[in-house]
């Protein structure tokens, strides 16, 4: 069994990102990038399914620049067995991310395509479930427990209020929730080992698919800031501010 | 235009963020439908028809769309979009999973978590967790779009009179089914609806000190939520957690004990009305978002607090 696991470049988590003066974009300069924190969960759930038996490769794809071949090699380094650069310039969105996975799908023909829920940069929550419909396959976004049995897949996932699980078909995509798993580190001899993977190269164009976004961006701009209020001495002051001032309790 | 809301409900009551869905709609201009898709959902229908605004209800009662299967949901809405030029529905779990099947299938981008209808094409998002705003344009025939369920104040439940029509299409995938839920029982209110939410982070040191916070929770009528460092640690379920990466609240008093502060949880809560921080280090974030902040040690505080309200 072949296992997908589409990752995303982006601002690594503990960066607070800026927006630029002219309200074009955020400042990416000079900014740490890694792997999305929810592919990450991807790569390490396909590498246990591996580690199980249950599956028997997994590859890690990224559309983007050329400086995604970063986070692949960390996906390699992680356990992937190879990876995939599909190579564009273009900003891309996630219908077109969406297309050109599709396109890559049909040739690799994987049984599970494991997706992070969403990015942390866009946090649009779209791309796994895009991908699901261009290919027919069933989704099980936000998982939290996943259970391979012949053909199918049974899915916890977390949903408002609980937990739901469901059971789909194969082939089929799962997005990861935070508590899927926890991922490993890559350990020094396993990034070593990671340079020697094969790493390929292919363009939207080679894949016969149009990714030109489809929104525009017509300005990016900080959050409206929120004042600091004042500090309290104690908790009767507190409640007071709250019942008096605030009038927000009674 | 013509809008279709596709509603949030559990077959049994239609839920409020529906009606934010719908009040984002009514900004956008022109005539809204509501789409109620579920098994025996009839009084969902009713409900629905009853919300202000609102053109007609369309209710789709099938053991398909029951429990929300996202493969079969999306056919039918993509079917019953030809005739519509915009079609919305809540940012929630449900909205989330079945909305970019749809937009995908109609082979346009999908909009997702608006904070604000700019006009009929353009609209404010949040990205990166909330640290920057970016007003979209979207140049598709149709416009699939989620809402962010503190965007708008929900319209009024009752005070419409919209007529009901059964659609009879049905489609099953068949590639999925539904095999249980496990739905929390609490008399509290749920996060995204209450009015009052008090949370613990990591400071709570361990699942059983969130007792603490259960008393003044059942005083004031209030949920109770969590940060992601919390969840993490094991303290409480995934549910409860509040952030960029669990539930956006906006609650009138959101009340943060034992929360530093992280960007992602901030991106969660910081348009509560009024917010309150309980924290022992006096330079933590969260202090710099906070209205009333109280530099103490939390289980000192909590039980006083708990005996003045």
């Amino acid at each position: 069994m072949k296992v997908l696991v589409p990752v995303k470049r982006v601002v690594d988590y503990n960066v607070k990102v800026r927006v630029r003066p002219d309200n074009s974009g955020v400042d990416l300069n000079n900014v740490k990038m890694s792997v999305n924190p929810f592919c990450e969960i991807g790569i390490e759930e396909a590498v246990r399914l591996k580690e199980a038996g249950s599956a028997t490769e997994v590859v890690a794809v990224s559309v983007g620049g050329k400086s995604c071949q970063e986070q692949l090699r960390t996906c390699l380094a992680l356990g992937a067995d190879r990876a995939v650069l599909i190579e564009t310039d273009l900003d891309v969105q996630p219908l077109g991310i969406a297309k050109a996975l599709k396109a890559l799908q049909d040739k690799e023909q994987a049984d599970i395509v494991i997706f992070g829920k969403q990015s942390i940069d866009g946090d649009n929550c779209q791309t796994g479930q895009m991908f699901a419909a261009l290919s027919g396959m069933p989704q099980a976004t936000f998982a939290s427990e996943v259970q391979v049995q012949d053909g199918k897949l049974e899915v916890v996932r977390e949903i408002d209020g609980g937990l739901q699980t469901i059971s789909v078909t194969l082939p089929a995509v799962i997005t990861t929730d935070l508590r899927l798993n926890e991922p490993r580190y890559a350990s020094l001899p396993n990034i070593m080992k990671a340079k020697k993977k094969p790493m390929d190269t292919v363009t939207p164009e080679e894949l016969g698919v149009d990714v030109t976004p489809r929104l525009e961006v017509l300005s990016v701009e900080p959050p409206a800031e929120r004042q600091a209020g004042i500090k309290v001495e104690s908790v009767e002051e507190l409640v007071d501010k709250l019942k008096n001032e605030a009038k927000v309790i009674s | 235009m013509s809008i279709l809301v596709v509603a949030e409900h559990d077959n049994a009551e239609l839920k409020p963020a529906t009606r934010v869905a719908v009040a984002a709609a009514v900004a956008v201009g022109g005539d809204v439908d509501i789409l109620v898709a579920g098994d025996n959902c009839g009084s969902v229908g009713d409900a629905a028809a009853k919300v202000a605004g609102i053109s007609r209800v369309l209710v789709a009662d099938n053991a398909a769309y029951g429990h929300g299967l996202p493969e079969n949901l999306a056919m039918l809405v993509t079917e019953l979009a030809a005739n519509y030029t915009h079609i919305v529905t809540p940012h929630t779990a449900v909205g989330k999973n079945f909305l970019p099947r749809v937009a995908a299938a109609l082979d346009v981008a999908q909009i997702s978590d608006i904070m604000e209808v700019v006009s009929e094409d353009t609209f404010k998002r949040p990205i990166y967790a909330g640290n920057a705003i970016a007003t979209v344009r979207s140049n598709d025939p149709k416009k699939v779009i989620s809402v962010r369920g503190t965007a708008y104040d929900p319209v009024p439940a009752e005070g419409g009179s919209a007529s009901v029509e059964a659609v009879d299409s049905v489609h099953d995938a068949g590639m999925s089914s539904f095999i249980k839920e496990e739905i929390a029982k609490s008399e509290r209110p749920e996060l995204t609806a209450a009015s009052i939410i008090i949370s613990g982070g990591r400071g709570m040191q361990n699942g059983d000190n969130f007792k603490l916070l259960e008393g003044i929770a059942d005083k004031l009528g209030a949920a109770i939520g969590a940060s992601r460092a919390a969840v993490d640690a094991g303290f409480v379920p995934n549910d409860m957690q509040v952030g960029q990466t669990g539930k956006i609240v906006a609650p009138d008093l959101y009340i943060a004990v034992g929360i530093s502060g992280a960007i992602q949880h901030l991106a969660g809560m910081k348009d509560s009305k009024i917010i309150v921080a309980i924290n022992k280090d006096e330079d933590a974030p969260i202090f710099q978002v906070a209205d009333y902040g109280l530099v103490a040690d939390l289980f000192q505080a909590l039980p006083e607090l708990e005996a003045q309200i």
